[in-house]
Parts: structure tokens; sequence; C-alpha cells
């Protein structure tokens, strides 16, 4: 307890250069705990996959699609539960250059898609309303809290991989089941595109993006793949069906240099805070090499002075990392909330937390070790004669 | 009268280990912030490259990649026949009516697959349209064989597609001939075919796009008119190659440079507290040498003036330190995604005298602002209290 005194009364001594010391640590930590956070945005979708849900694509690559016609097929699959399926829309709406006008939009079949997928919560009267209208969509809360819709309001966009106007009215919004969901999407009804599609590109019409597979047994997951993937075999359109933690996996690695370059970047973050903080306890120690000596002549060992150096080292890190992570969480849904596109889901806080005080101890206890060695190691006689 | 300069860089010398210190965390930020640059340059250059002044692509309208884009035969047929556009050797117009598509290949890694671009294009002619592709192994592809060339990128990272061994896709197995670099253009990510052999293997009707040459750019307007004009191109639109490419790359560069920029910012933050802290130790220190300067006769802004370059050098030697060791970032290749295409694009950090100027800008603001308030305290000492070292 008395150590701890004479740790607090020395880490207040110099007040400037403590909070100066004590501010660069809390924004690096903050920026370490943003990366962080960034970084598990990206796995959080693989995270939060349902293992009972299969995702059946064309072999060759996701932008080609699969003839409707495999819906009945699929369903004879023996330990197949549920078959949905899903396009990928794209189009382009109000400024497509903002990253707030980017959000998924999804041809989906109407009447089971929601069904599979639970966790999109749709209340019951709006997804009655959506299946009654062919251009009826229902969108996530933070895109119509984002661009103000509400029910019976028209979104209006131009298509680029479907070409053409495509109006479609608000009937309803969804919300996540948890906070991993994504609360972004349009999702509509795939008849109003393939009614359109058979008009104008017949050759396109008939045809959907994915298949998504809800099986009985999820123990099963890898047979019933292998048995869809070759009930398909030598036909016109080839499956590859995985199950949908590895499909987002896949999604990931196309980003495996961007992740690859944040955590890099993340401990060149912690490598500044080690300069800073060893630069100040350097210092320090420095100034204070006559009084160390004093504490030896009055018996002190060299892990009592070890003691003193860690324990200001660490009481700065700390309080630094503290208020770092105090802030980070706010400034990180505020993030969300300002581009809800880029980041739709923010993945659990603890682990942030858990990294950014790992990282602001282990800044801690390094920045005072070559002091403190230094500070053991000296002759008393030679601290008594140091002149600054 | 200034203080001499030597004051102030011998000052530097005296606390070895914090004026280290501050200078590699100067140097990191500098670091950090060039990588950023240059990643945002090579990504530019490289889209850039990828297109030619004089070419045209033709799009649909509203398409916003060539991916994305649908052409029909018989418009690709009518836009060839224009008289602006060039004529090879042969007498051929120099047109190429290009099948994009993307597919999933292993990477060598084994991390997984990445999306490829495989390009049909027309084989007389495409040569003759792209000048930078050059054949640097094996041969180019034959027209009506199910042969292909890839890009070196490509090359050197997914499985099977070395010279001479084959690939499978849209059911028929692709023999690479031949390895192409374009000086380190987009089309190095990219897979290269017959372009009928690609549409009846992935069973499509329709181009994605038409890229001709015109026999001379001042020929535009006309083009451009003649293409207006004509009812049956309605849906689509011609579009300076150039430009087309780099608008592609728009989205990625966007987002690199705001993560990028957010994150230097924080950590210039950091280091200008660094900066801050040495200098303020640095004036505390010397509070009775400060005295005797001043009693000497040497004025506040003479200190101040000091004090400041002291910072100065500490920021210019950390901003060289961070710049030269950014410049080796050159020798790395980033593939990653492009939002535009979806698909993977390799390109490499690149550095320009801009990027150094800006820099080192970055650098010397660091070193003032950590500088300047020190060197106000400084400044700002009594004479008599300053000799007592209070």
């Amino acid at each position: 307890m008395k150590f701890f005194r004479l740790i607090l009364r020395n880490t207040l001594r110099h007040k400037l250069r403590t909070s100066l010391t004590i501010l660069g640590i809390a924004i690096a930590i903050l920026a370490f705990a943003l990366l962080r956070m960034v970084v598990g945005a990206f796995y959080a979708g693989v995270d939060t996959a349902a293992v009972d849900r299969l995702v059946v694509r064309h072999a060759v690559s996701f932008i080609f699609s699969l003839p409707i016609s495999y819906m009945d097929k699929l369903k004879t699959v023996p330990g197949v539960e549920d078959v949905t399926f899903a396009s990928w829309f794209g189009g382009v709406y109000k400024d497509p250059t903002k990253f707030e006008n980017f959000f998924a939009r999804l041809a989906v079949k109407p009447d089971n898609f929601f069904k599979v997928y639970t966790e999109f919560q749709v209340p019951p009267d709006q997804f009655q309303a959506f299946l009654k209208e062919r251009n009826a969509a229902i969108v996530g809360k933070e895109t119509a809290k984002k661009h103000n819709l509400k029910i019976g309001d028209t979104v209006s966009m131009k298509g680029d991989i479907y070409p053409g106007n495509w109006d479609f009215v608000v009937r309803g919004i969804y919300k996540g089941r948890d906070r991993s969901v994504d609360e972004t999407a349009l999702i509509f009804n795939w008849n109003y595109l393939n009614e359109q599609l058979q008009r104008d590109f017949p050759a396109r019409a008939n045809k959907i993006g994915w298949y998504v597979v809800k099986v009985h047994n999820m123990n099963e997951s890898a047979q019933i793949s292998a048995r869809i993937d070759s009930f398909f075999k030598n036909s016109a359109a080839e499956t590859k069906t995985e199950t949908e933690k590895a499909f987002n996996q896949s999604f990931i690695s196309m980003y495996s240099s961007i992740i690859t370059a944040m955590n890099f970047i993340s401990f060149v973050i912690v490598g500044i805070i080690l300069l800073v903080l060893a630069n100040t306890i350097a210092m320090t120690a420095r100034e204070r090499t006559t009084e160390y000596a004093v504490l030896k002549t009055l018996g002190f060992k060299a892990r009592h002075l070890t003691g003193l150096i860690s324990g200001e080292s660490l009481m700065i890190s700390m309080l630094g990392g503290a208020i770092g992570l105090f802030f980070a969480i706010p400034i990180a849904k505020g993030f969300q909330t300002a581009f809800p596109t880029l980041f739709p889901i923010l993945p659990d806080p603890k682990w942030t937390i858990i990294w950014g005080s790992l990282a602001a101890f282990a800044v801690g206890i390094l920045s005072a070790l070559f002091p403190a060695i230094t500070v053991s190691r000296m002759r008393i006689v030679d601290g008594l004669r140091h002149i600054d | 009268m200034a203080i001499p300069l030597s004051y102030s860089y011998r000052n530097l010398w005296t606390r070895k280990l914090t004026t280290l210190l501050t200078l590699i965390g100067i140097a990191l930020v500098v670091f950090v912030y060039t990588a950023v640059l240059m990643l945002d340059n090579g990504l530019k250059k490289t889209l850039v490259a990828t297109g030619s002044d004089d070419n045209l692509v033709v799009l649909r309208k509203s398409a916003t990649s060539d991916v994305l884009s649908i052409l029909d035969r018989d418009s690709a047929r009518l836009i060839a026949q224009f008289p602006e556009i060039a004529r090879n050797s042969e007498g051929k117009p120099v047109v190429s009516s290009d099948a994009v598509t993307i597919i999933n290949l292993d990477k060598i890694t084994g991390d997984g697959m990445g999306n490829v671009i495989v390009r049909g294009v027309t084989p007389d002619t495409a040569m003759d349209l792209r000048r930078q592709v050059k054949i640097t192994q094996g041969r180019n592809f034959e027209s009506g064989k199910t042969e292909i060339i890839v890009g070196t990128s490509i090359a050197k990272r997914y499985k099977g597609t070395q010279l001479g061994q084959k690939i499978k896709f849209a059911s028929r197995d692709w023999e690479v001939v031949g390895i192409f670099n374009a000086e380190k253009s987009g089309f190095e990510s990219e897979i290269w075919g017959d372009v009928d052999q690609m549409m009846g293997a992935f069973n499509r009707q329709a181009y994605s796009t038409v890229t001709l040459r015109l026999a001379d750019i001042k020929q535009f307007p006309a083009f451009q008119s003649r293409f207006q004009s004509e009812p049956r191109l309605n849906a689509f639109e011609p579009k300076n190659e150039k430009k087309y490419f780099e608008d592609q790359s728009q989205g990625l560069g966007t987002f690199l440079k705001v993560l990028g920029l957010v994150i230097t910012i924080i950590f210039s933050f950091g280091a200008m507290i660094g900066a801050m802290i040495t200098m303020y130790a640095s004036v505390s220190n010397r509070t009775v040498e400060i005295g005797t300067l001043r009693s000497l006769g040497f004025k506040r802004r003479s200190v101040l003036l000091a004090f400041l370059l002291e910072a100065l050098f500490i920021a210019i030697i950390g901003g060289l330190l961070g710049v030269f060791l950014a410049s080796f970032l050159q020798t790395i290749t980033i593939s990653t995604i492009n939002f535009a295409t979806f698909s993977d694009l390799a390109f490499g950090f690149s550095l320009s005298a801009s990027i150094v100027v800006s820099s080192m800008i970055f650098a010397v603001i660091m070193g003032i602002i950590g500088g300047f308030l020190p060197a106000v305290r400084a400044a700002r000492l009594q004479i008599v209290g300053a000799l007592r070292g209070e």
C-alpha cells in the first residue's frame, strides 16, 4: 500500500508529461480497438452463419445463375427440410459513389425465405402485405432509418445487372434477431424480377442466383452437400454446395490482403504506443537516478525499484488503455450508425476489450523493462554522482 | 541574433535514447502515411495503364463494369463497321468483342479460392488493340481451340494456371499455352481465350463489351455523333477506355484511402505527443541553460526558434527514414478484390515525387505542432527564475 502511494506520487510529479503520455496511449489504444473491431466485423458473418443451412451455387462462380427447375429436384434430396433461393440484384440507388447507398438487394422466393432465415424478423401483418403485392419489398431497420423509409414509400433503382428501372414499395421493415444480424438489406419478390426479364430478356428469365437448403440434421451436412452436387453432375449447370459458414468464409478470403494489412497495422500501433511510453519512462528514470541511488542506500532492493518503475509505467498505460477503450465502443457504434452498410455487423465488444487491455498491459511492462534493468544494475556511487 | 544551428542539433545528441525513440515514432507514422499514398497511386497506375487513350469501350448504359454489361452480336457487328475505327496491317478493323466472366480458382497458398476474370477476346485483333500485352512464355492462343493465355499475376497465384497445365471450367479443359505481361496493368490479373470458344462453353448468346481503337483520337466526336444517331445502339454508350478503367479504381481506392488516412491521422497524434513529451523534457532539463542564453542577450524569438528547429530536425530525419523504409514496399505486390468487378486485382505500391514531398510536409507539420508548445514555454521563461533553475 505504501508502495502504491509512492507510485501514485511519482506519477503525479510531472503532471503535464504524464497526462500527455496518457492521452497518447488512449488515442493509440482507441485506434487499436477500432481496427480490431473492423477486422472482427469482417468475420462476424462467418461466426453467426447458421450450421443447418447449405448454399448451393453454380460450380464455375457465383456470377452464374442456376435454373429455377432445380428447386423441385432439390426438395427430393434426402435429408433436405426446406429449400429457398435468392438472386443478387445489385442496382444503382441514388449516388452510387456514397457508401451509404450501397446495401444488399436480394430477389428471393417470397413465401419461405423468411422461414429459412428466421434471424430476419418481420411482423406477421407486414409479411402478409409483402406477399400480396408484386413489387413489395422488406427493408432492414438500419437502411430504413438511414434513408428515412416508411411503409408505403417507393424505392426507385436503376438496374445494372438487370437493366431497366425498378420501383419497390416498402411493405415491411425487418429487425435482426440479435445484434449480429445485418439490418441493411432490401429484400423483394423474385417474381417481380422474373416477369420483367421474361418480357425484356427471355434468355435470362427463370434463373436464380443461389439456393439455400435447410437440412434436418446438421451432422449430415457433408453427405447432403455431396449428394446434391453429384445429383447435378454433368448437367448444364453443375453446382457447388457448401455450408453457409464456408460460403461466407470464401467471401472474406477475397479481402485477405486488406485484413492482413489491418492486422499488421494494429500491431504497428502497439509499437508506437510502446515508443511513446518507453520514452516517458526512460526520461523519468534518468531524471530520478539520484533518488533511486538514495533509495538503494536506504536498503531498498533492486526488486523494489523495479516494482516502482514498472508500477508507474503500468499505471500510465492501463489508465490510457482504459480511457481509449471507454471511447472505442461508442465511437464504433457511431461509425456503424453513420455507415451502416460498411459495417453492418459489429463484433462482440468483449474481445476488443480483452485485446486492448492486453496490449496496454504488455506496453506497460515492456516500457519499464529497460529503465528497470539499468536502475537495478546501477552502483549506488554512480547513481549519487549522476548529473542530468 | 539567432542561436547557432549547431546548438539545436548537438542537443539532440546529448539525449540519444529519447531522441531516437521520438525519431522512430515519427518515422513509423510517415512510413504508414507514405504506404497509404503509394498504394492508392499503385492502384491508379495499374488501372489507368489498363486503358489506352485512343481506345473506346462500348458498354450497356448503366453497367458499371464489363462483367455486368451485355451486348448482343448484331450490335457488335454494327459497331465494327464504323468508318472511324483503325485498321491493322491486314486491313481488319481493330476491334475486340469481349465476353467477360468470373471463375473461381484455387490459390496456390491453399487459403481458399479467388475470383478471376476470364476474358474471351477476338483472336486476331485483340493484340493490336491492347498493345501493352506481350507474351513472355509460350505462344498466343489459336482461334477455334480451347486454349488460353494467362496474365503473370494470375500464373503466380493460382493453381493449374502455369504454362502447359490445364484448368477446367464450363465443362471443358483449357490448356494454358502462354503467359503474358501487360506493363503491370489490370490485364495481368486476367485469363484470355477465344471469345467464340468461351461463349460456346458458357452457353452465352451475347458479348459483354466491344472495345475498338480509333484511327485518330480527334475523330471521337464524329464517332460519338454517329453512334448516338444510330437507334439500334440506343442501349449502349462508348466510353474512353482510360477513363473507364480509372472509374473502376474509385471504389477500392476510396476505401483504401479513407481507411489508411484515418489510421495515419490517429497515428500522427501519437507521434506528435511523443515529440511534445521529448521537447518538454528537453526544455525543463535546460532551464538554467535557457536562462544563460537569455542573459547573454539572445531574444525570446531566438530561443523559440532554436527549440522549434530541434523538433524539426527530429521530424525531418524521421520523415526521411520513413520514406526510405516505405520505398522498399515497391517490391511487394498486393492482390485484393476490386469492388467494381468483384474479382481479384494485383497491384503494387508505387512511389512518386509528389508522394515524397507530401510525406515530408506531413513530417514537418508533425514536428512543428509537437515542438511549438514546448518552444513557447522555453521562450517565456523569466531570466532570473530560469537561472535559479525554477
